[in-house]
């Protein structure tokens, strides 16, 4: 019962918020309901008992892929009012198309449901909770059977921060910067001269 | 009781949502940007519960790979944009012509 109740409140906070997301005003508005979405979305993941995925989505999602949007839409200064002209105007478009997928979707799930695919033998039986918990499960299967494709994640993460700082990346001019091989040729007896200045005229610098 | 059913209606209509807010905001790349990842956090959705189903854990491991490249997509989406306003003063994409395509 309990779950039935927590299914529901998740379900229609998220779709809510989904919807909020994409119509705010103000795209900070927009973020902070983007957020509230994914809160949701890992609270739905919970009962279902996937708890890696479901805090892995609060932590990587809420606490930076959110903030990276939030740090960037509060960054620049963008006048948001000229953005939404066109809104109306895409409207009835984007209904018709969204109106056409989801019937798409609903005629899938409805033929998987009729007709059930024969689906592959499933190769990683999930245990039983009680006695390996979800974490453990996921590691063990992600450190042996699929350790090659997790550190190409970990490759395309290096990619995508090596990518985004050279594009963000400005080499501004006019900066006195250390150059460390001038420093090391240079020599005292070219950076210095040693003079005798008669009493009473000062140095010639 | 909640069933498959529930979850795949939830997430299917996520996706929805995400397919929407990329058509009704065509200037705004950054809820653009943020409509992918409602796309996104559909699949996973969508994984994770045939993965719960099933009772196979592999769905969670795509779904954690979905995540990486979410991220990955994220920040390099964001980063284009930066560069984008600092060349242009603006992010209306409805009108970006500067490769010619």
């Amino acid at each position: 019962m309990i779950q039935t109740i927590a299914f529901y409140l998740f379900a229609i906070m998220v779709v809510l918020s989904a919807g909020l997301v994409i119509t705010a005003r103000n795209p900070v508005h927009s973020v902070l309901w983007l957020i509230l979405a994914f809160f949701n979305a890992a609270g739905l993941m919970l009962l279902v008992g996937a708890e890696f995925i479901a805090m892995l989505l609060v932590i990587v999602y809420v606490g930076a892929v959110a903030v990276l949007f939030l740090f960037v839409v509060m960054m620049l200064d963008i006048d948001f009012s000229e953005l939404r002209g066109g809104f109306v105007r895409y409207l009835p478009f984007g209904v018709a198309v969204a109106l056409v997928l989801l019937c798409e979707i609903v005629i899938a799930g409805g033929a998987w449901e009729a007709g059930p695919v024969e689906l592959a033998g499933r190769t990683a039986l999930a245990p039983d909770p009680a006695a390996i918990p979800n974490i453990q499960a996921l590691g063990t299967l992600l450190y042996t059977r699929y350790l090659f494709v997790f550190e190409g994640a970990g490759l395309v993460l290096l990619v995508a921060m090596i990518g985004a700082i050279v594009l963000t990346h400005r080499a501004r001019g006019g900066v006195r910067q250390q150059n460390v091989r001038r420093q090391n040729i240079r020599r005292p007896q070219d950076a210095t001269r040693n003079t005798n200045p008669p009493v009473g005229q000062g140095v010639e610098l | 009781m909640i069933g498959l059913q529930h979850y795949l209606t939830v997430s299917a209509i996520l996706f929805v949502m995400g397919v929407l807010g990329i058509f009704i905001n065509r200037k705004n790349v950054i809820i653009i940007l943020m409509s992918i990842e409602l796309i996104l956090l559909g699949v996973n959705l969508n994984l994770v519960a045939f993965s719960a189903y099933l009772h196979d854990l592999v769905g969670q491991i795509f779904a954690m790979f979905v995540l990486t490249v979410a991220a990955g997509e994220a920040a390099i989406g964001l980063a284009i944009l930066v560069i984008y306003f600092r060349g242009r003063g603006t992010i209306a994409v409805d009108d970006a012509n500067r490769m010619k395509g």
